[in-house]
């Protein structure tokens, strides 16, 4: 649940997304679930031209599944905290293989 | 609330989580669905159904896996995020060029009404600003529905052989394609 707990902490900043069909949406990140799945508001999407399909939406839902990548404000990441995260996290993993 | 799902796989690490061949006494999770998550969420916040619930009767563009673009009514929803849509139209989008002296790109309507897809089929649901929906994509003209239909097929073909060039090329090179035998615009 790591990723999960960590996108959480980015509710309310400005990302991009880009999917696996290669269309990259950025917007204000709104809401996250289990699955990764991510809702944007206020989306603009890059080389809107290309996609006709887009041009009068305002907000997404987007399937985890469907994400390639995240592209993240640097500004909002708290890398200390995530490292010791990423350690805990795995540190709990090895302790429930055992 | 009860944790909704399109039906997506659960996280990587979900997995890892499953100790292989369980402990005695240990339930298997059930085929197909996810372990339920840890408990310590305060989950309805995040979960896909809260997601869902803002979206009920707006008007959605639904974009599916397999590259169809669906406009309706967002009606009804459940637990797997399978979707019922009223007043659905199919809308199909033609790019510049794909027919000689076609500097502009074209779209259709056509009408299908009532809807009900398969959670695991949707990409991408978009709310629709009202305000515009009723212009014209840019770049975009509406046409004759019979006409785009047409020129649609014709893209596709055009599409598929070029990805088929494409990731035989790649295979020599000893790559394999992202999406083999599934195109998803």
């Amino acid at each position: 649940m790591l990723f999960f707990s960590f996108f959480k902490t980015l509710i309310d900043h400005e990302v991009t997304v880009e999917l696996k069909n290669d269309i990259r949406i950025r917007g204000v990140l709104k809401s996250v679930d289990q699955f990764l799945n991510i809702k944007l508001d206020n989306i603009q999407v890059e080389e809107e031209l290309k996609y006709p399909h887009l041009s009068a939406v305002k907000n997404v839902f987007i399937r985890g599944s469907v994400v390639r990548y995240v592209h993240l404000p640097a500004s909002a990441v708290d890398i200390p905290l995530l490292e010791d995260a990423t350690r805990r996290e795995a540190a709990n993993q090895a302790g429930k293989a055992k | 609330m009860e944790n909704l799902t399109i039906s997506d796989p659960p996280p990587p690490h979900h997995l890892q989580q499953q100790p292989h061949g369980g402990a005695p006494g240990t339930m298997p999770p059930a085929l197909g669905r996810p372990p339920p998550p840890p408990q310590q969420l305060p989950a309805q916040m995040f979960t896909t159904a809260a997601q869902l619930l803002d979206l009920t009767d707006k008007k959605l563009m639904v974009a599916l896996r397999d590259g169809r673009k669906l406009l309706g009514i967002l009606r009804s929803w459940d637990q797997y995020a399978n979707l019922v849509l009223q007043s659905t139209k199919e809308r199909i989008f033609v790019p510049p060029g794909t027919a000689p002296n076609q500097p502009r790109g074209l779209y259709a309507d056509i009408d299908r009404g009532v809807f009900l897809v398969r959670g695991e089929n949707v990409l991408l649901l978009g709310e629709i600003d009202l305000d515009k929906d009723d212009d014209a994509p840019p770049g975009y003209d509406l046409a004759e529905a019979e006409l785009v239909q047409t020129l649609a097929k014709q893209r596709k073909r055009q599409d598929k052989a070029r990805e088929k060039k494409k990731v035989k090329k790649l295979a020599i090179e000893g790559f394999e394609g992202e999406n083999l035998g599934e195109i998803l615009l």
